[in-house]
Formats: structure tokens, sequence, C-alpha cells
């Protein structure tokens, strides 16, 4: 089944003004079929039809008069078959499909055919058409999949969902080095004597990868042939162990593309910390106790030393936001023809941090909204764009409360973090450069 | 023939199970027994099928489509009657038999035609399967006065067809009040006087004693009170119970319905049972309850297919709700939980006639039941309070007078 497009609401940013509800009046020349309402805190909440995956409503109609789209994903409602039971209505829990007496029929969300008005109604941003997956599907779909069924990363890890997007992508002319973390470590390496991949794939040690990678470049340079060459590394094998050969291969321009998928720590070793935990995070070796508060020291930030390199390409990404992650793929992917290229996405851990595994992509997103992960990309002709706003963060303590390595921290510690995003916000902005910073 | 999963009954219950067992075994053999002889349809149609507004051959509800799709086999015109759980095998009307690892039985209900002296020698309709319908459909034609016996959903749905469809149409009730199963006396009386707005007349609190032939298809049905009433088409719609004829000497523990757990699994091994036939906990008792609506069908159905193919992802039954959706001439009436209980005992009722009719029934500031005429409601955020057990004090007094918005606004604090 396809992926997707969904509504978002973000009742934060929402005043209750309605405008949404007139829009889609408007352009269903009937009640609208979005409902905002008061909630108990005196902020607001909306009743609108999610399009679930596997619709109550359409399963309570005994008329065959609602069904799912199997492409659009848009659960579709047919009037001629209807009957006016009202059963529908009891199978929905948000308020999605609804009777509107002016009518005599109940109404609910089409999507508008693929535009829905309320969303550029409301210049509050409280709306949000979201259709990357859609798109991605639309695109990604029929390609391969460079790895076996059945890797065995923990449950809720964003690192498998990275790799096999970014394989799919690449594809079968590639040779991928992936260091001990936990990227071989879920057996995309293989294990026995059997390959995880469909791709050649190989294990270095984690302080040689990228020099390994850059050789084997060369040598298929040499014999004439033009293969991708890719890292998946975490940040041990990146902003630890790793740095030595990765700091020499950016500088020296290996034609590599190195993604460091960073989960801030040793995670399949006992979640131990690395140069990339930050502070204030509980690992196995910065523990909690009578003295210890997790981590006394910030978190090295590599995208930024590699930017330091002067890298044909270095931006960061996170899986919540897998459409600004494949467009940076796409220009890493052409950088590593002629220059190092370096992709640094983030990677909540669930199993080391502590939150649930259904939680990740939220986590994801979280740390965005927060400014606790930036997105931006870095060229040395463009120098430093964020490719989504910083503007308007939520306070970084949203993000810390969701997670569990944090939960002894104090208000004094959860002040440092927020001074710290907001120390590591101004950095960036001050590296865009001058004619894209007036703009 | 052997099946890995049998389902019996093709409506609702059976549909949802098939569906959740492929969701979680692709392969296992499954195959669909079904006493029809047309393709699954709803019972819940066929009042819309006797009034025309549903094309009797737009209401299958499983394409052949559908079930190559989900590599299911349907066998229509299949009459189960036996169950031997101890050989896993079930035996048909045919003579046929096949043996199963796991059985689902969906088999629904039937009508109950009450004791009524001389009823077997006249003629009269029932609605429970297509074919009712349309012997209805035929009969009402030609039928100029029409009595329905029952004054339940069955009941009242046809006597406004057939009123519409022009006939003279009397019902008869034994108990006080119409839709007593969901509503309360109030919202009771509304319905009938809207009946009775429209012609139809209501005959509360009285039994049909006696029914005799007369020429042609009509009959004389003679009342506890002495009235006596000539009808061209008798509907007998005095309810249903669970139809539990095959599990004669199965094993399989029966009370009203097929006594079932909270995976639905019956007495057993190996063979479970969902929708009409089920007599599932209630909530929130846990009190075992035949809850026959197709919400629950589907709830049930979906619980049942899970078990049978071990999928870790289910929860179990939450209890059973009573709970009903009701249009009748133009007009809208919802009932959900405990709609009709009277105060006192601890439960606080509130009704409100201001714009439409509105009783809500509170206990310890939790929702336990809600009926609605002409007021839009969303039933199933509703439900998902009572069964949640959802404590409304914070915005009791919002509650009570704003129930549609408030209870949108806790359901969506909750989803996002």
């Amino acid at each position: 089944m396809a992926s997707q497009d969904t509504i978002r609401f973000i009742s934060e940013r929402c005043d209750g003004c309605g405008d949404c509800m007139t829009a889609c009046a408007k352009a269903k020349g009937s009640a609208s079929r979005v409902a905002i309402v008061a909630g108990s805190d005196g902020g607001w909440e909306m009743a609108l039809c999610r399009q679930c995956g596997d619709p109550k409503c359409v399963a309570n109609c005994p008329a065959g008069a609602l069904d799912k789209h199997r492409d659009s994903g848009i659960v579709d409602w047919f009037k001629d078959l209807c009957v006016d039971c009202h059963l529908c209505t009891v199978g929905c829990v948000y308020g999605g499909i609804v009777f509107d007496p002016a009518a005599g029929h109940v109404q609910k969300c089409d999507m508008c055919d693929g535009s829905p008005a309320c969303v550029p109604a409301c210049d509050k941003g409280a709306l949000e058409h979201l259709s990357a997956a859609g798109r991605l599907h639309e695109i990604h779909a029929d390609k391969e999949d460079m790895f076996v069924p059945g890797l065995s990363a923990c449950q809720g890890c964003n690192s498998e969902l990275l790799i096999r997007h970014t394989m799919r992508r690449i594809g079968r002319n590639s040779v991928v080095a992936a260091p001990p973390g936990c990227i071989p470590g879920m057996g995309t390496v293989g294990y026995n004597g059997q390959t995880g991949a469909k791709m050649p794939i190989f294990h270095p040690l984690l302080t040689n990868t990228a020099a390994m990678l850059g050789g084997v470049k060369r040598q298929y340079e040499r014999k004439g042939r033009d293969v991708t060459v890719v890292a998946l590394a975490g940040d041990g094998g990146a902003v630890d162990v790793g740095f030595q050969s990765l700091s020499g291969a950016a500088e020296r321009g290996e034609r590599v593309l190195f993604i460091c998928v960073d989960n801030e720590g040793y995670m399949n070793t006992g979640m131990q910390a690395s140069g990339s935990t930050t502070f204030g995070s509980w690992t196995s070796t910065t523990p909690v106790g009578e003295i210890g508060r997790g981590k006394s020291t910030d978190g090295k930030y590599l995208p930024q030393l590699l930017m330091g390199h002067g890298c044909a390409y270095v931006a960061t990404a996170s899986t919540a936001f897998l459409d600004d992650y494949h467009a940076k793929l796409e220009k890493a992917l052409e950088a590593s023809r002629t220059g190092f290229a370096y992709l640094h996405v983030h990677a909540p851990c669930p199993t080391g941090w502590r939150f649930p595994a259904a939680m990740t992509t939220e986590v994801c997103r979280r740390q965005v909204e927060t400014n606790f992960v930036t997105l931006w990309e870095f060229t040395p002709e463009d120098g430093l764009c964020f490719t989504r706003g910083v503007g308007r963060p939520r306070p970084v303590s949203d993000y810390v409360g969701m997670i569990g390595k944090y939960k002894h921290l104090g208000p004094a510690e959860l002040e440092r973090i927020q001074a710290s995003v907001h120390r590591r916000v101004e950095v960036l902005q001050g590296f865009r450069r001058r004619s894209t910073a007036a703009g | 023939m052997h099946a890995r999963y049998l389902i019996i009954g093709s409506s609702h219950a059976g549909r949802e199970a098939l569906a959740a067992i492929r969701m979680a075994d692709p392969q296992g053999r499954l195959v669909m027994l079904s006493r029809e002889r047309h393709r699954p349809y709803s019972p819940t149609i066929l009042p819309y099928v006797v009034s025309g507004r549903s094309d009797p051959r737009k209401v299958g509800l499983g394409s052949v489509a559908w079930f190559a799709e989900n590599r299911a086999e349907l066998v229509l015109d299949a009459q189960v009657v036996a169950v031997d759980a101890d050989a896993r095998a079930v035996r048909l009307a045919d003579g046929g038999c096949w043996t199963y690892d796991k059985l689902l039985l969906a088999t629904g209900a039937e009508p109950v035609v009450p004791p009524v002296e001389g009823l077997e020698g006249v003629r009269y309709h029932v609605l429970r399967t297509l074919d009712d319908a349309l012997a209805i459909r035929a009969r009402a034609a030609t039928a100029r006065r029409a009595v329905v016996l029952g004054a339940g959903l069955v009941g009242m749905h046809a006597a406004e067809t057939l009123a519409g469809a022009g006939l003279d149409v009397t019902v008869v009730e034994m108990r006080p009040h119409v839709l007593a199963e969901y509503f309360d006396p109030r919202a009771s009386t509304l319905i009938r006087e809207t009946f009775e707005r429209h012609g139809t007349h209501m005959m509360m609190g009285r039994r049909v004693e006696r029914a005799a032939g007369v020429e042609t298809e009509a009959c004389r049905l003679g009342l506890d009170d002495g009235t006596e009433l000539e009808a061209d088409l008798l509907l007998v719609a005095a309810g249903v119970r669970p139809a539990l004829r095959m599990l004669a000497d199965s094993g399989i523990a029966t009370d009203k319905g097929i006594l079932v757990d909270t995976r639905m699994r019956t007495a057993r091994d190996g063979v479970w049972a969902a929708g009409d036939v089920a007599q599932a906990p209630g909530f929130p008792t846990g009190a075992p309850m035949v809850n026959g609506t197709l919400p629950e069908a589907v709830e049930q159905g979906r619980i049942a297919g899970m078990d049978m193919a071990g999928d870790d992802d289910l929860r179990p039954y939450l209890g059973g709700i009573p709970l009903n959706t009701y249009g009748f001439f133009g007009r809208h009436a919802v009932a959900v939980g405990a709609a009709a209980a009277p105060a006192g005992d601890g439960v606080e009722v509130v009704t409100d006639e201001g714009d439409g009719y509105c009783r809500i029934a509170l206990k310890d500031n939790r929702l336990i039941g809600l009926a609605a005429i002409d007021r839009v409601m969303d039933a199933g955020i509703l439900w998902r309070l009572i069964q949640r057990r959802v404590d409304l004090g914070p915005v009791r007094d919002r509650f009570l007078s704003h129930p549609l918005e408030t209870a949108r606004a806790l359901m969506s604090r909750g989803w996002r």
C-alpha cells in the first residue's frame, strides 16, 4: 500500500480563528469537515478525518458506501450507496465523519484532491499538509531494497529505515563500508559467511574507514569504473575513533560519500559515551549517582568540523524530515563525484536513550522543533544554508523531557542545555554567507 | 476438505476476522462458509432493500476480487448442521464435511417467533436475510394493510418503510416503549410520536394472542385487549437470538449465546465465536452479554481473527457497550452505553430538550451513557469516553452544556 498524505494540526499555533473551517465550507459548499473546538486549557483542538490505515468507519458500513482508496489513501464516501444509518460515526474516535443536518447525510474530509483548502487558509501555520511520504513512495517504491529482510535492529531504530532509503536510491553500483557499530551489528555485513546486503559491503576498522574507502574509490577510478563508495558509520566511527582517517580523507578531497548515523554513543556495545554524547546524558560510562550527573561536557559537533575542512558538501539531516534527507542525499551523491561529501544524520536510540520504541520519529521531530538538531547544508560556494527555519523553536525541555537518559536533570542543567542550543544556532547563523543572511 | 482457518458466517464479524487473520498469516488456507446463495451482505442493509433505497444487486460486501486479494475461499450455500470440536470438523446439510485447525463461529442471529396461537397457519414474514427482504418488498407492492409485531430496530425500520410505500401500518409492541433496549422512556416517546404523526398506529403494551388466516394471503390478529386487526402483510420482528442449533452436543458452552472470553475463545480449544452469536463479557462488570450490534461484531471479529492467527498486537476485548444510531422520517437518534439508566444509586442524569433532545448519564463524573435525538454527536468518541472511563470532573459543566465540542476536545488531546 502506498504511503499517504495527511494533515497535521499544531495546536500551539492555533488561535481558534476558524479560517480553516470557513475555507473548507466554502470549498465544499457545505458544513466544514474540519472542526476547531476549545480545549480545556485555553488552547484549541481539532476534529478531522485522519484517513486511517485501518478505517473503522469502513468496517462499520453495512452498505459498502465507504472505502479506502488503494492509491490515494483517502477514505472515500459514496452518496449513492449510503443509507444514512450513521454507523460509521460509531466507528470514528476522531470526529472525522459527522452527520451534517443541512446536507442530510454524513460528511468527511476528502483532502480536496491533494491540495486541502484548509491548509493555506491558516496563516498561523497550525495546519500542515504532509505529503512527503506519498511523494517519496512514488519515486522510490519500485527501486530495489538493497538489504535482506529481517535485519535485527532494535525495535524503533531509525538507522535501518535510513540505510534502506539510502541504498535503495544509490543501488547496486556501489561499495559500502560499515565500520563497527549498530549498522553491521544489525546484520548488514552478514553473519556466518552470509551477507545481509545485495551490494558489496565490507567491515573496516573503526579507525580506517575513510582511508580504505578512498583507496577503493581510487582503484576503481584507475580501472575506469564509476562506482559510488559509501560509508555507513556510527558516531564512534566518525566523531571519535574514526575521526583521524575521516579528517584526512576530507582534507584530501577523496571522492567518497561518508554518512554518519549519530546515536550519540556506543550503543551496540553497552551504551558507553562517545565524543558525540551530549551534556547531561546518562550512559554506562557517564553514570548518574551521588556524584555523577551524566556527561559533564558538551558533545563534539562534527558537521561543523567537517565544514571547516571545506568539503564539497556537508549537511545534517533527521529521519523525521525524510524529504529533506533525500534532497540532501542527491546533492551529496553529486558532490561525491568531485570531492568529499559528508552527511550527518541524527539517530535517537530507543534502547540506549530510554524512550518508547514507537516514539522515535516523534523524538526526531522534537529534536528539530526545539533546535536541539538543526537542519542545514554547506557548500564552499554558498556557505551554510538552513533547510528548515530555526525561528520559533519550542523550549528544549519539550525534547529533553521525552528522553529517559535526561530524566535526572534539574532546572540548572536544563538551562545550560538551552543556552548551548541557542549558542550553537548563533554560531551556525554566523556561517551563513552575507548574501543569504540578508535574504 | 481441510482449512487452517474455517469461518462460518459471512457478515461483519466473519469479514473482519478474515481480514485480521490475513494481516498476521498471509499463507494458511482460509475458508469462509456461508449458508446464503447470495454473496455476503450485511443484515443491517435489509430494511433499505425493503424500501428500495438499496439495490439488492449492490449490497454485496465482499467482491470476488476482495476474496482473491485476501487469498480466501468463499463457499456459498453451505449450511452447517453440526460442529464436532473433538474431531475439529463441521458437517454440512448436504453431507459434506470440513475439518479445521481453527474455527470461528460467526453465524449471527435468527428471528424469534413468539408463541402466538395459530401463527404457524398464516403467512408471515421475518426480516433477517436478503431473501426475506425481497419477499417483503414483493408483498408490499400489493398489500394495503401491514401489521408489525415488535418495536425494535427491525420492526421500526420496516414500519417506516411500509408506511412510506403507502401501506396502512400498525405496530404492536408488548413493552410500553419503542426501542426500549436503547432509549429511555422520554426518547422512546419522542420517536413513537413521530411515527404517530406520520400516520402509523402504535399499539404499545399490547400482545397478539391469536392469528388466523382469511381468504387470499391476509390474516386476522386478536390482541390481548380484544382488538382485532387485519393484515395483508404480517411482519414478525419480535427480536433475534443467537443461532446455536448446530452446536448441540458440541461441548461448546452456551447460555443465551456462545460464551466467549476477552479473546473470543469458546470453552473448546480451536473454536472462537464473534458477533451476534457470541455472548462476550459486558462493560464494565464483565458479566456475559449478547450485544448484537454491527460495531460490536466488527470489534469482536477482529479480536477473534487476531487471536486465531496468533497476532501479538491483540488487545483483549474491553467489554460490550450497547450502542446504536437510528434514523427515522429524516430525524436521527443515537444511543451509546447505558443511555436509559435511571437516576439514583450514584447515577446522575442531565436532560436537555433545548435544541433537540439530549440525555446524559454520569456516574462518579464519568460518562456511562448518552442518548440524543436531532443533535449532532460523535458516537465513536462517546463510546471511547465511556470505555476509557475518562474523568469528566475538570470539564463537567462544559461537557453537560456542550457535549459534542467538549468530547471532541478531550479525544483530540488524547491522540495528538
